[in-house]
């Protein structure tokens, strides 16, 4: 289960390392004892037909799941070292540390500015009404929105196109300095040319930011991904480089789905 | 998509085309004739719409104006003053008044017949009017006083038919004859009736007025919103966005679902068994201790009442927030207090809005279980605070709908159309509301 091993850039220890992890609804278990290490700095790709718990394991980085009232999670996450499903984590401080990115652009019905500074906002990152325009201003660079809207940002962000809201859902998570993004399946909503320009927004973010991306299009994991995790029925059949996987896959189920036999 | 829509339908056998123009025709005409129902439907509550405001308004439009007599009147006398105006009995003068109006009038049983033509009430009004003019005092004035219910009728040709005989009226020949007379000399006056919108009940159906009830429903609704409003609202956030679902919310959940079904009558028997009387437990009395025929009990019992529609009307609103919108808040740190009122509340305020005027509209023109906690009684005054006995207007209309004065039927009519206009006013503005913050997401 160790990614290392076939990983194409050596790193020591990874970013987000989980171990055993369980998840359960109500009585029905959806992830069934998963073992994961992420590197820093990298995306890396969660793959496999859809319904095979990619989301909810996606879910768990963050605790998202948390807000499932009948969802249990079992089993260690760390990241940096720490688990963050110890008891003296803060769950707030966690989430702006690692941002998600969800499937259906859900920009908040206000400005694009608002938008923007309302993580920063509430975790009291902007010192002064400036520093809170610098942080905009840079989060929108960075998800490369920022030519686009800067001057309509007093308009509601969701008068953007899709592809737009995406990154301004990406702009917002970059606003209160996560160090990891979560992105589920972000681009399955958004058109070709829109989700081209997301897939080299996460190229670029990768130098700076440690990238998880749920997707069901092989291409796209091919395209954008350094490693990859194929899910299939809540536990992982392989773990490896990317290009390794989908050029000599040594699970049998692993090949199917990238020949396109399951899915 | 149009050439597909234009091309002839290519049929392999003719049987089936039959068949199928058949089914086309009998779909369309079954649609045609839905079509009709729901007109007829739509138009026969139009016209039963009309007739209501027809009979309402027509009825109404009289008690807006009424007929005032030009009386002389001599405020010469040494014992009036400026100190005393406001406690002075203007009786005499005003009798005199008359009498000088209509000269030539002998014989006590006439005389009396006289003064009947102007209100009882006139005398109040001339003190309150001499009160705000001290100027007058120690002059002779010409001053326009209201005349009595029968009279102001008898000139608007509301008397029914005088030409029965004399016995059967409540207008006897010479009542007319002055009447008429003074009508041509041009001393009466139609004006607006001011009395009925700021003076309160009376026994006088020309000297009672609506003010008293609408500021006593006003004090009354204002309660049931400070009351039921946060408490409702509070409970429906609770129950969506903070409460485990369990047996036990689920529960809440179905009896929140049935009080709103509750006869409201049960809720006025509530607040007579609870607010007024307490319950007796040995030494110990629950409850109790609220004043009868006031608006902060009348109030509280209506926010009892109300509660459930604004708790289901917010919880709608708030199921109605996608589900997206708290987890982008969620997913950038927001706590779940912060989501819920940064984000959700505001977005469900509209629908708490409207559902919370709805139940307000409702609340007003809610009659039975104030009859219960005593705002039925008869109250002169206009009440000056929360728990001074008042009355309501839906309970003003009843009990003038009671009262056998011809007068009063005019009254009624007007404070219906008044409860009516407050009633669209409020659902113009749940509307607009409405239509105001509508978002889409
Ligand atoms: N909120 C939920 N409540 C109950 N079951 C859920 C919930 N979310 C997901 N599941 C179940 O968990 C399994 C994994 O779902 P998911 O993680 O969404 O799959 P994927 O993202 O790979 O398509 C599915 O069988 C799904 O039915
Ligand atoms: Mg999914």
């Amino acid at each position: 289960m160790s990614a290392t091993k076939t990983s194409t850039v050596e790193t020591t220890t990874p970013k987000i390392s989980c171990s055993d992890v369980h998840v359960f609804y109500a009585d029905k278990e959806a992830i069934k004892g998963v073992d994961l290490n992420i590197k820093e700095k990298q995306v890396t790709a969660l793959i496999g037909p859809s319904g095979c718990g990619k989301s909810t394991f996606l879910r768990c980085i963050n605790r998202m799941n948390d807000t499932i009232d009948i969802c249990r999670v079992t089993g260690n996450i760390d990241i940096d070292g720490q688990d963050i499903y110890a008891p003296e984590v803060n769950v707030v401080d966690l989430r702006a540390d690692v941002g998600m990115v969800f499937q259906k652009p859900n920009p908040f019905p206000k400005s694009i500015f608002e938008n923007v500074a309302y993580g920063p906002r509430i975790h009291g990152l902007a010192n002064g009404k400036a520093d809170m325009a610098d942080i905009v201003e840079k989060s929108l660079r960075r998800a490369g929105l920022w030519e686009e809207v800067k001057d309509r940002l007093d308009q509601p962000g969701t008068g953007l196109s899709g592809g737009q809201q995406q990154r301004l859902c990406i702009a917002r998570a970059i606003a209160v300095s996560p160090s990891v993004i979560l992105m589920d399946e972000p681009c399955s909503a958004l058109d070709p040319i829109a989700t081209s320009i997301v897939e080299e927004l996460i190229d670029e973010l990768r130098q700076n930011y440690t990238i998880v991306i749920v997707t069901h299009s092989m291409q796209q994991a091919a395209r954008v991904s350094q490693d990859t995790a194929f899910f299939h029925l809540g536990e992982i059949v392989e773990t490896g480089a990317t290009e390794d996987i989908f050029t000599n896959p040594k699970d049998p189920r692993t090949e199917s789905y990238i020949t396109g036999r399951i899915g | 998509m149009t050439d597909i829509s234009q091309s002839p339908v290519v049929a392999k056998k003719p049987s089936v085309d039959e068949a199928r123009k058949k089914r086309t025709a009998k779909r369309y005409a079954a649609e045609k004739r839905f079509e009709y129902i729901g007109l007829g439907a739509v138009l026969s509550a139009g016209l039963f719409l009309v007739i209501l405001l027809w009979t309402i308004v027509g009825n109404a439009l009289p008690a807006l104006t009424y007929n005032y007599l030009k009386v002389p009147i001599d405020l010469t006398s040494e014992k009036l003053t400026e100190e005393n105006a406001a406690t002075f009995d203007y009786r005499k003068i005003v009798r005199n008044g008359i009498y000088e109006a209509v000269p030539g009038v002998k014989g006590r049983k006439d005389r009396k017949k006289l003064r009947g033509l102007v209100s009882s009430g006139a005398a109040i009004e001339l003190r309150s009017e001499v009160s705000a003019n001290p100027q007058w005092i120690g002059t002779k004035q010409e001053i326009y006083l209201p005349l009595s219910d029968t009279a102001d009728l008898y000139l608007k040709n509301l008397m029914g038919d005088i030409t029965r005989p004399e016995s059967e009226r409540k207008f006897s020949d010479i009542e007319i004859k002055w009447s008429d007379q003074l009508k041509q000399q041009g001393k009466i006056d139609t004006r607006f009736n001011s009395i009925f919108f700021t003076h309160g009940a009376s026994r006088e159906p020309e000297m009672a007025g609506i003010w008293g009830a609408v500021v006593g429903s006003f004090m009354t609704l204002l309660v049931t919103l400070v009351l039921s409003v946060p408490v409702g609202v509070g409970a429906a956030i609770y129950l969506e966005e903070f409460a485990p679902k369990n047996r036990l919310t689920g529960f809440i959940e179905i009896n929140i679902n049935n009080l709103a079904a509750v006869p409201s009558i049960v809720f006025g028997l509530l607040g007579l068994g609870f607010f007024l009387n307490g319950v007796h437990l040995g030494w110990f009395t629950l409850g109790g201790g609220f004043p009868r025929s006031a608006a902060i009990t009348g109030g509280t019992v209506l926010a009892l009442m109300t509660l459930p529609t604004v708790i289901i009307a917010s919880r709608a609103a708030i199921k109605s927030v996608p589900p997206s919108i708290r987890e982008a808040a969620l997913g950038i740190g927001a706590s779940k207090t912060q989501a819920t009122f940064h984000h959700v509340l505001p977005l469900a305020m509209p629908g708490i809005l409207t559902g919370t005027i709805i139940g307000m509209a409702g609340a007003l023109g809610e009659t039975a279980p104030l009859l219960l906690i005593g705002m039925v009684a008869f109250i002169v005054d206009i009440p000056g605070g929360f728990t001074d006995p008042a009355t309501v207007l839906p309970v003003q209309i009843f009990m003038w709908a009671d009262f056998p004065e011809i007068g009063f039927q005019q009254k009624t009519a007007a404070a219906i159309l008044i409860l009516l206009c407050f009633l669209i006013a409020m659902n113009a503005i749940a509307v607009w509301l409405r239509n105001k913050f509508e978002r889409r997401w």
